[in-house]
């Protein structure tokens, strides 16, 4: 096949994706070195001035970072581990197995922000289904305005929301596995537990590496949940690596600033994606 | 032991079960509420325990004018914008996946991972990261508050995804096929659309539906890039939950709102069970 066919199949997708994103990325590394704010929106250089103020100065951004990292790092965690549960039990024998599938898939196809603000509404302090059930047992939690319990109610959303993915690729990964080291393993008379330890989960090592590393990805994105339930309150509980960036860039409007958070972000982000998934992959695959 | 796993087993799938339908049934019971039994406290079986309305659902019908919703409008908006967003995707994500997967390409260090893995990464950029820099080109180009811009935005959103699941796809199909079609004297565009392409169906539906799903419940870029003019439904539907919250119209529109994308998880669950997606998934 000649160079330029290949060219015409590649080229209108690569060039369209390249021509709506070069902009925005370059834009943003050259804002990043300049003060724009409401009060001077222009482009002028104060070379590394934001970067200085960001690691020096800025004491919420590292807050909001590491409550990120604990706020995706245990939702993932417990996506993966109810996950797989749900994935394996509906995998084989289950009566209604089609009709389960369908359901656990349901939470992944609604609007995460529509369905927060329903959440918003179940855990209403003085008018939601939780606390009227838990009066029955007469305590009535302070869902979304305690430090801790604003957190809980976030990893409580974003599992009931995601975990339907995880499951979907965890299925889709289990129903590919292949029949014969079942079989063998029966023969072997190796019992259900010994089965999951020894044949399923070394044989799914690769696709759960896959699947943590993509809800990771998305995780780490997450906002949209915050904005809606908690605005990153009360005071900055629930605030987020997203959410602060979005405040100082889109509330202050001090454009420079959150270029430079932006820029900061995206390079912790890519790094620490990568740290993970190569500890994830040593941790997982070295196993048998 | 094995009636104690079977019995663990379905007590854990009707425990999930009850969490998942829960929001649902509490937002189907409160957008049949008003003012008045919202008011009163947590109630849940109407007649029994409050006087059902259909108030909140006639409101959604209404124009904003004359004290109602009018999710409309942005309904068809969303669905525009999410339709072509994702059909111009899967139509550029195709080709190009296409490309990658059965030519090499070579340009300095570039090779043809790397092209896929710079299109798949793009979903690692957090959307607070693009919105300033698209809020300023979009108003440069005057297509802030407009579905062009809008679509714009989303195909970025989408492309990914779209070439992310048919270059897996297209791995998995032969590659015999094309070569006894270039053989029997087609050229390779014919190749592509009389012989592969028709092939593809089933993995491009499966991109189609996360291109659908990520394009309908995506919030950020809408709320950022949009005031007035041109409003999605979910950005419509947030608006709602700043006011005074009018809860059983905000149930009912939100009900209504991600009723569409359900018919997609039973497409989903088809191609799950029928094995064609662990191939796309993996």
């Amino acid at each position: 096949m000649n160079f330029r066919h290949k060219h015409i199949f590649l080229l209108p997708g690569l060039l369209v994706l390249i021509g709506i994103l070069i902009f925005p990325i370059l834009f943003t590394i050259r804002l990043s070195l300049s003060s724009w704010d409401s009060f001077y929106p222009g482009l002028d250089f104060i070379g590394l001035e934001n970067y200085v103020r960001l690691f020096t100065e800025d004491q919420r951004f590292w807050e909001s970072f590491f409550r990120l990292s604990f706020l995706s790092l245990t939702t993932v965690f417990l996506q993966y581990v109810l996950g797989f549960s749900l994935a394996l039990m509906v995998w084989r024998d289950l009566a209604f197995k089609r009709f389960f599938r369908v359901l656990f898939l349901i939470p992944m196809m609604t609007t995460p922000v529509i369905m927060t603000v329903i959440w918003k509404t179940v855990f209403h302090e003085s008018l939601g289904p939780v606390n009227d059930f838990l009066s029955l047992f007469e305590i009535t939690p302070l869902w979304l305005s305690d430090d801790t319990l604003a957190k809980v109610t976030v990893i409580i959303v974003e599992t009931w929301q995601w975990t339907p993915f995880m499951f979907l690729l965890l299925l889709a990964g289990l129903l590919s596995l292949p029949e014969e080291a079942f079989l063998a393993a029966s023969i072997d008379g190796a019992g259900p537990v010994r089965k999951f330890i020894y044949v399923t989960f070394p044989l799914m090592a690769p696709i759960s590496i896959g699947a943590i590393i993509i809800r990771l990805i998305e995780a780490s994105k997450i906002m949209d949940t915050i904005y809606v339930l908690t605005s990153g309150g009360p005071g900055t509980a629930t605030e987020t690596s997203s959410f602060y960036i979005f405040i100082k860039g889109l509330r202050e409007f001090q454009m420079g600033y959150s270029a430079a958070l932006s820029f900061t972000y995206l390079v912790i982000m890519i790094v620490s994606l990568t740290i993970i998934a190569k500890v994830l992959v040593r941790v997982m695959i070295k196993q048998d | 032991m094995l009636n104690l796993y079977t019995f663990l087993k379905y007590g854990f799938i009707c425990i999930w079960s009850m969490f998942v339908v829960a929001p649902f049934l509490w937002a189907l019971s409160t957008s049949f509420k008003d003012f008045q039994s919202v008011t009163s406290g947590a109630t849940y079986i109407p007649w029994l325990q409050f006087e059902p309305t259909l108030e909140g659902w006639r409101v959604l019908w209404k124009t904003p004018a004359s004290g109602g919703v009018d999710i409309v409008e942005p309904y068809f908006n969303s669905i525009i914008v999410t339709c072509s967003a994702s059909l111009i995707s899967i139509l550029l994500g195709t080709l190009a996946a296409y490309a990658l997967s059965r030519f090499t390409f070579k340009a300095g260090f570039i090779k043809n991972n790397d092209i896929t893995f710079f299109f798949i990464s793009q979903r690692i950029m957090p959307p607070v990261v693009l919105s300033i820099p698209f809020f300023i080109m979009l108003g440069y180009l005057g297509l802030l508050d407009s579905l062009v811009g809008l679509i714009m935005v989303y195909i970025v959103l989408l492309m990914p995804i779209a070439v992310w699941i048919m270059v897996d796809f297209f791995n998995k199909v032969p590659r015999e096929i094309d070569e006894t079609a270039l053989i029997d004297g087609c050229n390779p565009y014919q190749a592509f659309f009389k012989v592969v392409l028709p092939n593809s169906i089933p993995g491009m539906i499966v991109a189609g539906m996360f291109c659908l799903i990520f394009g309908w419940t995506d919030f950020f870029f809408a709320f950022i890039l949009t005031f007035t003019e041109v409003q999605l439904l979910p950005v419509r539907i947030v608006a709602l939950n700043s006011s005074i919250t009018p809860w059983w119209s905000l149930s009912a529109s939100a009900l209504i709102s991600v009723a569409p994308l359900i018919v997609v998880a039973f497409i989903v669950e088809r191609f799950l069970s029928k094995g064609n997606l662990s191939g796309a998934l993996k």
